[in-house]
């Protein structure tokens, strides 16, 4: 469905994000009109979804980010929606995602601080629904995060 | 920067989802000029709230059907190991995200590959072969979503 011509518009767009339509048709070397068609049908079939601005929660104030690693009681078969429908209205949850693995879901929190984070655990967290077990990583550092794909 | 009025926020939460948006259509939107606008923007920037642009794609039509989490615990610690680690994992095309954790595990990576057995050549040549690298945990992605977060809307 894609060609090379389309991988390296994705390749350039996707290192500087911030490109305008002119600058990138240059560096990819091919002529705007035909650029702006190739990025249209991509957008059309869905293969660009959009471009948006990351937000740096430690910039608003917000210093600390767990990552929560949930095992959920399967006994009960609504487990997974009823788990996920009530984490969604935790408003410091950032990402939820789930898996096939030792893990079932993953909460990533972010908090003020450390008794902000506290106070998120043990109010809003363990009170969710169907937890059998939690286990929780504390970021230190982000090493690498623009989310590239090796196009 | 934690001063932040409602149509800050409405700003943030706008261009996070769509960050291609005029200074002018946002200003339209809530009821600012497209120079008050564009101020806002410029000091959410400058205060590094707003980080950069992503471009946002759908890894699965790409042919990336797998995305993998791991755990990875270091067999050796030390300054030395840890900087080694870092600057071999960071290289790794497929390695998305590379996070230094306090846990469980010491990283958390976000892998993807174009299918399972594309996924265990790289954990296999790529990962199992990292400076220092001890046990791995692997869970496989199923389905994602991100929220909104704290803004108060």
């Amino acid at each position: 469905m894609l060609d090379d011509l389309d991988r390296r518009i994705l390749r350039h767009w996707q290192s500087d994000p911030a490109l305008n339509p002119a600058e990138l048709c240059e560096r990819c070397g091919i002529s705007a009109g035909k650029t702006a068609r190739r990025i249209a049908r991509m957008q059309d079939d869905g293969v660009v979804t959009g471009v948006g601005m990351v937000i740096d929660w430690s910039a608003l104030g917000y210093s600390v980010e767990v990552s929560l690693r949930i095992t959920l009681d399967k006994t009960i078969a609504r487990a997974f929606d009823d788990f996920i429908a009530a984490a969604r209205d935790v408003p410091e949850v950032t990402e939820i995602q789930t898996f096939l693995g030792r893990v079932d879901v993953r909460l990533n929190i972010i908090a003020r601080n450390m008794a902000h984070y506290q106070d998120i655990y043990r109010s809003q967290v363990l009170t969710l629904p169907h937890i059998a077990d939690i286990e929780a990583l504390m970021l230190v550092a982000r090493i690498k995060a623009e989310e590239a794909l090796p196009l | 920067m934690t001063d932040l009025d409602e149509t800050d926020r409405a700003l943030i939460r706008a261009l996070s989802r769509d960050a291609t948006q005029s200074a002018g259509a946002l200003g339209r939107r809530f009821g600012l000029s497209q120079p008050a606008a564009w101020r806002r923007i410029r000091k959410l920037e400058q205060a590094g709230v707003l980080r950069g642009r992503q471009l946002r794609l759908n890894a699965e039509s790409l042919g990336f059907g797998v995305t993998v989490f791991l755990g990875v615990k270091l067999a050796t610690k030390g300054r030395v190991s840890l900087d080694d680690f870092e600057r071999a994992v960071t290289a790794i095309p497929e390695v998305q995200r590379v996070e230094h954790v306090l846990g469980l595990y010491d990283y958390r990576l976000r892998v993807v590959a174009r299918d399972l057995s594309d996924f265990e050549r790289v954990l296999r040549r790529r990962i199992m072969t990292l400076p220092g690298v001890g046990d791995v945990e692997a869970n496989v992605l199923l389905s994602e979503e991100r929220r909104p977060g704290p803004l108060g809307l």
